[in-house]
């Protein structure tokens, strides 16, 4: 991937997008991306120059090289990158730029380093509206403006229609150690708190209702948001005693849970009646017989934490808006080690397990 | 969340336990019919909290799990047509058939569809005039006004390009073939609520008479199935067999009287195979001969399909409730969700995956060893 100009070697089609002067769209003549979007020449530069240099534009990104130059840093590095492909692309509570930020600001903010650059490569479908793209870069630009992370290249292509489905975003990202703290799956101990910094299924559940085929309407939105501020309080007061942090993106609480049992040779408890879920969500769960915790959440994180800064942990999330219905969901336990279970509301117990594929709806 | 959260009610379901537990003289053995009340059960943990000489044994009512293993053949055979859009609900689609399921089949470019009504195939129908829709019309009697309406309304439409694969089953049928074996254990039955939402239970009350056991309506939340086992551990200590209906915010004696009238127009009663179980006189619906113009089975001939089950697979004996799924060998060793070698493995309501996802932790779960 090259810092936006064309490198040439691209069988397809390659828009680089560097330099944006006033605002842009119309780009030329077109309402619609084109072939020749991509095609490295007048029209890539174009979109480049007037939309995304415009939106990102930051003096990294500016210099428009094929690769940029980052300052060198003291400390160790964390590197991360995830692929965006959600439909629809537009839903309530985001789109698929923020989410595409977002995610990956997650991804390198949970090892507990700060981000602070992020790639954006983005994959068009011919045809796909321009004023939608410009929608989805504005709020790529706000949320990393948001999360305190530049944006410092990108690429982008354009494939024939019916070739990809409107677009598709990868973002890679760069954080930095500002503090000592490494939260890993495998500093987690028994006697540890199990932590959730809000209610589950918010995102999953949003998309869901939104897919061609399923038409309800909830009164709901994704939950998509940058995390990295809120670890930033939590890891102040907690300090080492934040053993693992994990957000439960695709395959939800349950999956981030049993990687963290499975990592650490531990069972942890769950209290069913205290997992945060709004009557909503519980209502198209129900209604459609899937397991909440096996459902994506875009910006909620789990924490491990050791008992004796639990508390004051937890007041720090509650203090953060993103945290602001933090609670405590359960325990790390020496019993069912490699496993999750969950204490259920009538006094019984159960595992929670992965999910073993997709999640499917019911016959009845 | 109203009508949810009363039944979930720890306080509630705890003087129920303890009136279970004061009444409860003997060892009795009750069977919950419905898929769904198995899952509750085991994911709610009751059986561990009821009294030990209570056994909960798990029925057949899993549609995914007693449609016969050449209907599923049939199923991927249809849908893999170029001409054909296949829809189903969506835990239909990872039942495998002898060599695939249907998400291969959608994986090699079948059109194969999840719909969640299946007045969505129907709609599919209208929009894409120049494909054959077909809908995978399985179920029990929960199902079967749903599908109904589907056929109603193609015809009303003149639809040429839609049509049903019927696997439709009757649970009374069941019950009787269950209580007609040998083999029977079963002393009082938990029936289906959602079944009898539709059906009401009126085909219970000579059920009750002819094998002197009580059957209790039954709902699906956990103080429903302790409501539930307690009326039913009344009667037999009582000496009582009576149908008694302990869902009543969704079941009247009649069921709903629209819903029968739909399904009594577009299906006829017919002799079934279960899965599992083999062929039970007059136990499932096949399209009456008015719509019998939206059989799938009659608009594509595939011809026959002869196949056999594994033979390490005993879904047969635990759909029956002979055996529990960890008495199995192969439970949670060759056979799990990823390998499932039965239904009962597959569908999320079938007992096997029920135990195996919430319960493999526990000592009387725990797989037999070779030697046992």
């Amino acid at each position: 991937m090259a810092n936006f100009p064309s490198d040439g070697m691209d069988v397809n089609t390659e828009i680089n997008t560097s330099g944006f002067g006033t605002c842009p769209l119309p780009i030329s003549d077109h309402d619609t991306v084109q072939l020749g979007h991509g095609s490295g020449g007048q029209m890539s530069r174009e979109l480049i120059q007037d939309l995304f240099v415009w939106a990102f534009g930051n003096p990294l990104l500016d210099d428009l090289q094929d690769s940029v130059v980052l300052p060198a840093v003291a400390s160790d590095l964390a590197f991360s990158t995830d692929s965006f492909v959600v439909d629809p692309i537009f839903f309530p509570g985001g789109n698929i730029g923020n989410l595409a930020v977002n995610g990956t600001v997650n991804d390198v903010a949970m090892s507990g380093a700060t981000p602070r650059y992020l790639s954006i490569g983005m994959i068009l479908e011919e045809g796909f509206s321009l004023v939608d793209l410009k929608r989805i870069v504005e709020s790529i630009r706000d949320a990393a403006a948001i999360a305190s992370v530049q944006i410092v290249t990108g690429d982008t292509k354009v494939v024939d229609k019916g070739k990809g489905d409107k677009v598709f975003i990868n973002t890679t990202g760069i954080g930095v150690f500002e503090q000592p703290v490494r939260p890993r799956p495998d500093r987690i101990r028994v006697g540890d708190h199990v932590l959730i910094s809000g209610t589950l299924a918010d995102h999953g559940m949003t998309i869901l209702s939104k897919r061609e085929g399923l038409q309800f309407e909830m009164p709901i939105a994704s939950d998509s948001a940058a995390l990295n501020h809120l670890i930033a309080r939590m890891l102040d007061v907690g300090g080492e005693g934040v053993r693992a942090l994990r957000d439960p993106t695709r395959g939800g609480v349950a999956a981030a849970l049993n990687e963290f049992a499975e990592t650490a040779g531990v069972g942890i408890e769950l209290e069913e009646g205290s997992i945060p879920i709004l009557p909503a969500v519980r209502g198209a769960c129900e209604f459609l017989g899937i397991d909440p915790l096996h459902v994506a959440n875009e910006g909620k994180l789990i924490a491990v934490v050791a008992p004796e800064v639990s508390e004051a942990v937890l007041s720090a999330m509650k203090s953060d808006t993103l945290g602001a219905h933090a609670v405590r969901i359960g325990t790390v336990t020496s019993q069912t080690a490699g496993m999750v279970t969950m204490r259920t509301g009538i006094g019984g117990q159960r595992i929670v397990d992965m999910l073993v594929g997709e999640q499917l709806p019911r016959i009845c | 969340m109203k009508y949810l959260d009363e039944f979930r009610d720890p306080v509630i379901a705890k003087a129920i336990l303890d009136e279970i537990h004061a009444i409860t003289t003997r060892e009795w053995t009750l069977m919950e019919i419905c898929g769904g009340q198995t899952h509750s059960i085991i994911r709610n943990g009751i059986n561990q909290l009821l009294p030990s000489h209570i056994e909960l044994v798990h029925g057949p009512g899993c549609p995914v799990c007693v449609t016969p293993l050449e209907l599923i053949d049939r199923a991927i055979a249809i849908a893999s047509r170029p001409e054909v859009i296949f829809t189903s609900f969506g835990d239909m689609l990872r039942v495998p058939g002898s060599e695939k399921d249907l998400f291969m089949v959608k994986s090699e470019g079948g059109d194969v569809r999840v719909v969640y009504s299946p007045l969505d195939a129907v709609r599919l129908a209208r929009e894409n005039p120049e494909k054959e829709v077909v809908f995978f019309a399985v179920g029990f009697e929960t199902t079967a006004p749903n599908n109904a309406m589907a056929a109603w309304q193609a015809r009303q439409l003149g639809l040429s390009n839609f049509s049903m694969l019927v696997s439709h089953v009757l649970v009374p049928p069941a019950m009787k073939a269950l209580l007609s074996s040998e083999q029977n254990r079963v002393q009082g039955y938990l029936a289906a609520g959602h079944v009898c939402t539709i059906m009401g239970w009126e085909e219970y009350e000579p059920i009750c008479r002819e094998f002197d056991v009580p059957i209790v309506v039954t709902g699906f939340e956990p103080v429903d199935i302790l409501e539930g086992v307690l009326m039913t551990v009344r009667q037999l200590e009582e000496g009582r067999n009576e149908v008694e209906n302990q869902y009543a915010r969704a079941v009247a004696r009649e069921g709903n009287r629209a819903a029968r009238d739909l399904i009594a127009q577009v299906f006829t009663v017919s002799d079934r195979k279960w899965r599992g179980i083999g062929e039970i006189p007059l136990s499932g619906f096949r399209l009456s001969d008015t719509f019998s113009a939206f059989d799938a089975e009659k608009r594509f001939a595939i011809g026959e399909i002869d196949v056999d089950e594994p033979e390490a697979c005993i879904s047969g004996i635990i759909l029956q409730g002979l055996k529990k799924p960890y008495e199995c060998p192969a439970f949670g060793k060759e056979c799990t969700p990823r390998t499932p070698l039965g239904a009962t493995m597959v569908s999320s309501e079938g007992a096997c995956a029920a135990y195996y996802a919430y319960h493999r932790h526990h000592p009387e779960s725990a797989t037999p060893s070779p030697s046992e």
